[in-house]
């Protein structure tokens, strides 16, 4: 495919814009010194090119798409509609409050619904993906510990299953990250949170269902464990499309969580974002909730900061047109819909996982939540064909792959999460694509090496792009 | 796999050559190999100091980073710069691509040679 | 009630009954009796879609739509053409997940690059990032670019937006490091107070191009104040300026981030918006988030993927200097739609007329006895005193469907006008400023 800056042509262009109606000033100082290279090119050509590209990018339409983690679900058409209304994206951020009566009024109900499903008391919209959502629930964490003058809290538990972002987020709010090791059976071990816990902690993240997707057993006992050394819990919603509706945070014992509404409550991921990572909480924590809060008076919604906000962690309000998309999907899943939602991603990931398990490794065997993590280490051993040489053969089927290589604690990962959104149909052509990937890996490992076959490219060389960083097209002067 | 008698070695797989009074360091071949292909090194600056134990830089891979820990205590002179720009030079031969030289050491790691490292290496690849 | 569920509930037993359960209750045993939830939540009933377009219609109907927009402060109408909501609703790019397949993922991949490129050009730096949040999350990230073991104090200048001065210091209280604040002095940045607040600690510093009032500053001097000391020198860009303003690169900045929404982006009551971050080639592997890099695949052939990817959370995990992990992509990719449809001609007529305008109603109101607050070089932003409260002036636009400039307190306004508002506009709210002061 040709870049944009290929297809350019010095003197093409689109007529946006009329001639100017008033006389040209320009402002005295300083003057652009160097020429600005953008594509010259016609609306045809800008039409077609993306048009090109599309093509040659994989969406939730596009098939299967079973991203362990990521909970890549159905994105409903009217969420798009609600959020192109001109009543929403027409409206200054800081036009006066009185004038946007309708913008609060959806962040009021958003933050009632979604408190509802977690078990909140409280909800801030500002943080605009899920790492931004934990790093504002662990400042809620540090200003709750500092208001109290407990300043020897300086350390965070994280699992050792946990997504990257935890510890990541945990150190840039400046705490130090202590490592508990999992059970055999995939849970957090109980002995090495206790001893773990103790004075010094500032809390703990945890996931639940966990990331090797099972829902921890002992869940009120870490909890309990947490609390009574002193710390808080953080609850991470990356996975609680397994459980919205059946079990709530908030009754498991976290003071603090993060939503993914880019996940779990089907806003679209747009290729990597934008997101909306919602932070919610229990009552003591609401006055460390970051940004102006809305607030119903008598005579309409109001906004205010807080004295003792841990501040602003992005301009305005967060991402809000992704939150009316997220808040048109709840009000039309409603009580039961929610439920239903969750019963159904168990129900599909459970399904697959038992018409798999004879063939490949499960990880962790049992009843899984929504996803499960197929451990593909003896397969290599035995055949060469490594997890990665699996996801890449499962492109030449016109499926994407499951998440590769996570979680970090079995080595040959793949992580299967179907969502609810998928039928029956599918995931029995997808069982029987797997089962025949698994029979290719045992009879003609070598070429599986070589996938994908069929894709748009072949395998990318990462070493190459790494090792001598090409980030930009570099323009020949004409 | 191979382990140059000349050289001493630690268990965190560093190589060290001892010039008079200064360590020069890298990392071993089974390192390199057992790391992959490496595209980036992370390095301290000269007049850093160093401490025995704890990482002095990095070293990338595309997937992954591995710490490169300091087999001294003492304080950075020099640093390979060649390998900032050619970090492929360490696949293509650990031994001369070393990563920095250390002076004013006050403390040194018990190291091993080449004959016991090799059979450490073997070791820990089996395991 | 709306539904997504595909399979029926006869389908969903059987589907049970298939892998040995006889209920959805035996799905979920591991979950104790204890923490489940009883009697369903107290949710209202689902919705149809119809219900729940009208309900969200209504609420967006008590929002008012101000046909007239002279606001800006850090969000800015312009005009956005066609062809950018056209192409950039296409479903492909909006429910694609991060490109970690780069099989399958090259058209997004490619506009990354694309992007990327784009915003080097505006910026003359060597090296951006995929994006960010927003414009204040940039600079945020951009100061945690600088800090190292001896330099940890953050300063920016007091002429910066203050949505962005709340996001550094929320960052701040995160990480420990310290920002301080260097005072202004009609209404730039005061030259004096920087060379003093300078020093060994001092891991950068930042400013606004135009700042928060619109003004142009001496950006070459401040920048090499802040070099003399062995600070990094930071700028937030704006990237229609940047069309037609010296570069960040020619002033020697060493990280330039902006606020990408006037690229093609919505208002939308503050977000999505798009965080553009660019970097010299020195400091470009300190970038936090994705980055997209060219090579080619086993055949050969031309190809992008993510890369410099040790970089990131997922891989340093509590060592990565940041947590980033969603972006901005969409709004990324419609920043690069826009300046494809804008191309080189367009941008730069839209920063001239952006600019040309604001001078035309500057010198109006001046007129109309609302003088200019400081006599400097401004883009599309000016501040000016008022005679009669404000707040006066601005409900009277306000009853007209004219959305006024920002109050700065009760004599002060900060108007912005860009390309999208014409003479008669113009006209028309001088004279009905004028009415509004007594005139």
């Amino acid at each position: 495919m040709k870049l944009i800056f290929e297809r350019s042509k010095r003197g093409r262009g689109c007529s946006i814009l009329p001639e100017c109606d008033v006389p040209v000033v320009l402002p005295e100082g300083d003057r652009r010194e160097r020429e600005l290279h953008l594509p010259q090119v016609s609306e045809t050509d800008v039409s077609r090119h993306y048009t090109e590209l599309a093509k040659q990018t994989y969406g939730v339409n596009d098939g299967f798409y079973p991203l362990g983690s990521c909970t890549m679900k159905y994105n409903p058409k009217v969420d798009e509609e609600t959020a192109a209304l001109s009543g929403f994206t027409e409206i200054h951020p800081l036009q006066p409050v009185h004038t946007v009566q309708g913008s609060l009024a959806a962040l009021a109900k958003a933050e009632e619904l979604f408190c509802e499903v977690t078990g909140m008391d409280g909800m801030s919209f500002q943080p605009a993906a899920g790492a931004h959502g934990e790093f504002t629930g662990l400042l809620l964490i540090k200003a709750y510990h500092k208001s109290r003058g407990d300043l020897k809290r300086t350390k965070i538990l994280v699992p050792d299953s946990a997504h990257g972002t935890n510890p990541a987020s945990a150190s840039m709010v400046g705490f130090t990250i202590v490592n508990i090791p999992s059970a055999p059976d995939g849970g957090v071990d109980l002995k090495a949170l206790k001893q773990a816990a103790g004075e010094d902690t500032a809390g703990l993240m945890l996931t639940n269902p966990n990331t090797v997707g099972l829902f921890d057993r002992n869940i009120l006992e870490i909890t309990k464990i947490v609390h009574e050394s002193g710390g808080l819990c953080y609850y991470d919603g990356a996975n609680l499309n397994a459980v919205m509706g059946v079990a709530r945070p908030g009754d498991m014992g976290f003071d603090v969580i993060h939503l993914n509404l880019h996940k779990t409550f089907a806003a679209p991921h747009g290729g990597g974002g934008p997101g909306s990572g919602p932070c919610g909480c229990k009552d003591f924590l609401i006055p460390f909730l970051p940004g102006p809060r809305v607030k119903q008076a008598e005579d309409g919604y109001r906004m205010s900061r807080m004295e003792t906000s841990v501040g602003d962690v992005k301009a305005f309000y967060g991402n809000f047109a992704v939150v009316v998309k997220s808040l048109t999907y709840i009000l039309m899943l409603g009580k039961e819909g929610v439920a239903e939602a969750a019963c159904n991603a168990v129900l599909n990931a459970n399904y697959m996982m038992r018409k798999l398990e004879d063939l490949y490794e499960m990880a962790y065997p049992g009843t899984c939540m929504h996803e499960f993590v197929m451990d593909l280490g003896k397969l290599k051993h035995e055949t060469g064909v490594s997890a990665l040489d699996v996801a890449k053969t499962l492109l030449d089927y016109g499926i994407h792959p499951p998440t590769m290589y996570f979680p970090l604690i079995v080595h040959e990962a793949l992580m299967v999460e179907p969502t609810e959104t998928e039928s029956r149909e599918t995931l029995d052509t997808v069982i029987a694509i797997f089962r025949e990937v698994y029979r290719r890996a045992k009879e003609e490992g070598e070429k599986l090496h070589q996938s994908p076959v069929k894709a748009p490219i072949r395998r990318p060389d990462e070493v190459q792009a790494a090792r001598k960083p090409v980030i930009r097209y570099e323009f020949t002067e004409a | 796999m191979q382990y140059p008698a000349e050289l001493k070695y630690v268990k965190s797989h560093e190589w060290i050559r001892m010039e008079g009074d200064t360590a020069v360091i890298g990392i071993s071949d089974y390192a390199q190999d057992a790391l992959g292909d490496l595209v980036f090194v992370n390095l301290p600056e000269a007049g850093d100091s160093v401490t025995l134990g704890e990482a002095f830089g990095d070293v990338e891979s595309v997937k992954a980073v591995s710490d490169v820990i300091s087999p001294v205590t003492g304080v950075v002179k020099e640093i390979n710069e060649d390998l900032l720009e050619n970090p492929q030079r360490i696949n293509e031969a650990p031994y001369e691509a070393w990563f920095i030289k250390v002076g004013e050491i006050t403390e040194e790691e018990e190291y091993l040679t080449a004959e016991a490292y090799e059979a450490f290496a073997a070791e820990e690849a089996e395991g | 009630m709306g539904r997504f569920v595909v399979s029926t509930p006869e389908e969903q037993q059987e589907m049970l009954k298939s892998i040995g359960f006889q209920s959805f209750e035996e799905l979920f045993a591991d979950v104790p009796e204890a923490v489940r939830v009883k009697d369903g939540l107290k949710l209202p009933e689902g919705l149809s879609e119809m219900e729940a377009f009208d309900y969200l219609s209504s609420l967006a109907g008590k929002n008012q739509v101000f046909p007239h927009v002279f606001r800006g402060a850090g969000a800015y109408r312009h005009y956005i053409p066609a062809a950018v909501k056209r192409i950039t609703g296409k479903e492909e790019f909006i429910t694609s997940y991060t490109p970690y397949q780069a099989e399958i993922s090259q058209g997004l991949l490619q506009s990354i690059f694309e992007y990327q490129t784009m915003m080097c050009e505006l910026t003359g730096m060597d090296a951006a990032n995929a994006s960010v949040y927003d414009g204040a999350t940039a600079a945020a990230e951009a100061a945690a670019m600088c800090i190292d073991r001896k330099r940890r104090n953050i300063l920016v200048s007091a002429t910066t937006n203050p949505e962005v001065i709340r996001v550094i210091q929320t960052y701040c209280f995160g990480s420990g490091n310290q920002l301080i604040l260097v005072p202004e002095k009609d209404g730039e940045t005061d030259p004096e107070a920087l060379k003093n607040l300078l020093n060994a600690e001092t891991a950068c510093f930042y400013v606004q191009q135009p700042n928060f009032y619109g003004i142009l500053e001496d950006y070459e001097a401040l920048g090499e104040l802040t070099h003399g000391c062995g600070a990094k020198f930071l700028m937030g860009f704006n990237p229609i300026a940047a069309a037609i303003l010296k570069t960040p690169a020619g002033y020697g900045a060493d990280i330039a981030v902006g606020e990408g929404q006037p690229l093609g982006l919505s208002l939308n009551f503050g977000g999505p918006y798009l965080g553009i971050m660019t970097a010299t080639a020195a400091m470009m592997r300190k970038l936090p988030g994705r980055i997209v890099g060219q090579t080619v695949d086993a055949a050969g052939n031309r190809a992008f993927v993510l890369t410099l990817q040790a970089r990131e959370q997922h891989i340093r995990r509590e060592k990565a200097s940041s947590n980033v992990c969603s972006n901005q992509a969409l709004c990324a990719l419609t920043a690069g739609v826009y300046l494809s449809v804008m191309g080189p001609d367009g941008l730069i007529q839209a920063a001239e007329q952006c600019t040309s305008k604001a001078h035309y109603l500057q010198e109006a109101l001046a007129g109309a006895g609302l003088p200019l607050a400081f006599e400097k070089p401004y883009f599309h932003e000016f501040v000016t005193g008022t005679p009669a409260p404000a707040q006066i002036i601005l409900e009277r636009l306000e009853r007209e469907g004219y959305l006024g400039g920002l109050p700065l307190g009760e004599s002060k306004i900060l108007w912005c006008v860009t390309e999208r508002n014409t003479r008669k506009e113009m006209d028309e709210l001088v004279s009905l400023v004028k009415e509004a002061c007594g005139k």
